[in-house]
């Protein structure tokens, strides 16, 4: 019975691991591809492994190596969009945990309506939410602009920031508010010295998400930035695709550069995240 | 008037501050107003302003490059933009595309998931390393979703078409994107690999959490592992499967990234979806009106599908 169960069990982790190592094998593919020399890129048969590391990709895409002229700002690219990223993070976990504070500690009028109308605002797609915005924006001068980009991700950012903090101050007792107040706090003082330091863990988690999607964005960016002076990585990954040619080996440089924030995220908070997510599920 | 409204509001402001702390949720004051008022302007502004201005559009003949059409609204042609998709093929080709993309790519993503969450929960060794591999699709955004599998399978340098050639598999190379229904298939697939792991995560986290005391005394009573999962897993992780659809409904239209970067709708609308067939129209064409009009069924699409799992989620968080 106990050898049975030993077998069972090691079944289990062999097909896991198995199934798992073929689930990653894309990505460590473009990872490897990256690393390799160009000549390495796209032979038949394939070579699985590469015979040698270089980082020629990466030197070409700064335009350190004179051989092959680059011709994409990556730089600028990634400047823009860690400055896009950073405003559009801070600014909406701010107001998104306001909003999240608010629902999950008073009961008001409209409090469903209000909620269901702010999360129904983030299932709007992209295209239909970037064509009016691109006309409404050329207006005021905000297309191709780095700002204008930005406050449209606050708004993208604060329904999901908004609907997670709400699961975060939930976990938090209401008894401690009780307490606070018969301590003479008021409201404001109960939900900036009782509440939000208690949430800070929720809201780390919160700016992980808003960053790592805004980072991603595509759709709106793509119709919203034109030039080097607002276009962000992922409309910038279009620069090596032209007619006829693609660089497979300068994208795959250019994907490992757009995932290094993701990459550090996920090592951070490998465990933290599940919590984060599934706050809120079981106390209602 | 105004005055006394001013007045009124004062005085219920007074009463809100002065009594709420004892009563904390069930008198009205102003605190919960304020704080999500910052958030409803912004919003306002950047998505119920243009949506609305969008439903304007809809019924104007706006054509970007053709200024004099820019705010011609005439009753009787306000639902021409409406009339034109009505007879339009690719119209309806794209909405029967993408009812049917997301109905595969939702139910299958969710099935896997599920198997590979109750696979997970039964391992005992290298738990972190098995949850470094599942994440790493998370670290790929659509866009490099949509590259990589534009890579993987094209047809003169793809690594699909390469391996079957070098496995003595194939003899003609196939052009995976540009047939059917492989092009489909293949969008499909790369959309269902970036989903699977944020379900797994929650699904698994779900099912972690369960107290394995119902699952003992179920073994008692003789419960087969099949009804074991049937009637206590999938009931008691029934939130945990809401919120994972719901995450997976606040970012469905990612995948209008991965079919632009992997066939652009094409070739031939083959594989054209709503969303892109939207931005062909707009951007191609600039007819801003017509592509309004196509949006707004975007719009209600989305909104209806998150609406219905929103419901569901609420319910199930007054239940448990």
């Amino acid at each position: 019975m106990f050898q049975r169960q030993k077998i069972e069990q090691s079944f289990y982790n062999i097909m896991a691991f198995g199934i798992l190592i073929l689930f990653a094998l894309p990505a460590i593919w473009v990872i490897f591809t990256a690393f390799r020399p160009a000549n390495e890129v796209n032979v038949t048969p394939p070579i699985w492994i590469p015979q040698k590391i270089t980082l020629d990709a990466f030197a070409s895409l700064f335009g350190f190596n004179p051989d092959i002229a680059a011709g994409v700002p990556v730089g600028s690219y990634m400047w823009n969009s860690i400055r896009v990223s950073l405003l559009s993070t801070i600014i909406s976990v701010g107001l998104g945990t306001m909003a999240g504070y608010a629902f999950s500690r008073f009961r008001f009028r409209g409090h469903t309506l209000v909620f269901l109308l702010i999360m129904l605002s983030r299932a709007v797609p992209g295209v239909a939410l970037g064509l009016p915005l691109f006309l409404l924006m050329r207006q005021y001068g905000l297309v191709d602009t780095v700002h204008g980009l930005a406050l449209v991700y606050i708004a993208i950012n604060i329904p999901f920031t908004a609907w997670l903090m709400d699961g975060f101050f939930r976990q938090i007792p209401k008894e401690l508010d009780e307490a606070a107040y018969i301590d003479g706090c008021n409201h404001w003082s109960a939900f900036w010295r009782i509440d939000l330091p208690l949430a800070l863990p929720g809201m780390a988690a919160a700016s992980i998400f808003a960053f790592l999607a805004s980072w991603n964005e595509y759709q709106l960016a793509s119709l919203l930035t034109k030039t080097p002076v607002a276009k962000t990585f992922p409309v910038g990954l279009f620069d090596f695709t032209s007619q006829f040619t693609v660089d497979w080996r300068g994208m795959a440089a250019m994907s490992v550069l757009m995932m290094l924030p993701a990459i550090a995220f996920v090592i951070l908070t490998q465990r933290r995240l599940t919590e984060g997510l599934t706050f809120g599920a079981i106390k209602g | 008037m105004t005055t006394t409204s001013a007045k009124q509001g004062e005085k219920a402001n007074q009463a809100g501050v002065v009594s709420a702390p004892r009563h904390s949720s069930s008198r009205t004051t102003w605190f919960p107003f304020i704080l999500i008022a910052p958030s409803l302007i912004v919003i306002a502004l950047v998505v119920i302003y243009p949506v609305l201005y969008s439903i304007y559009v809809s019924f104007t003949p706006f054509h970007l490059l053709r200024p004099e059409q820019t705010f011609v609204f005439t009753t009787e042609k306000m639902w021409n933009n409406y009339i034109k998709l009505w007879n339009d093929d690719v119209f309806w080709k794209s909405l029967r595309n993408t009812v049917i993309f997301l109905a595969v790519t939702v139910n299958v993503s969710y099935l896997v998931a599920l198997a590979l969450s109750q696979l997970l929960a039964r391992v005992s060794r290298g738990q972190s390393v098995m949850r470094t591999l599942l994440m790493v699709p998370m670290m790929f955004a659509p866009v490099l979703v949509g590259f990589q599998f534009a890579w993987f399978f094209n047809a003169t340098v793809g690594l699909v078409n390469n391996a079957l050639f070098s496995l003595g598999l194939m003899q003609e190379p196939k052009a995976w994107l540009v047939d059917q229904p492989t092009g489909m298939i293949a969008i499909m697939l790369a959309t269902i690999w970036m989903n699977i792991p944020m379900l797994t995560i929650i699904l698994l986290a779900g099912t972690l959490s369960l107290p394995q005391e119902t699952f003992e005394a179920a073994r008692v009573d003789g419960a087969s592992a099949w009804q074991r999962f049937k009637h206590i897993t999938m009931p008691l992780i029934k939130p945990f499967t809401l919120i994972a659809l719901t995450v997976l409904s606040l970012d469905i239209a990612r995948a209008y990234d991965v079919v632009r970067i992997m066939t652009g709708g094409g070739p031939a609308h083959r594989t054209e979806m709503i969303w892109t067939y939207t931005g062909r129209l707009a951007i191609r064409n600039s007819q801003f009106g017509l592509a309004s009009a196509m949006s707004m069924v975007a719009v209600v699409l989305g909104v209806f599908f998150t609406l219905y799992l929103f419901r569901q989620l609420i319910k199930s968080r007054v239940v448990y």
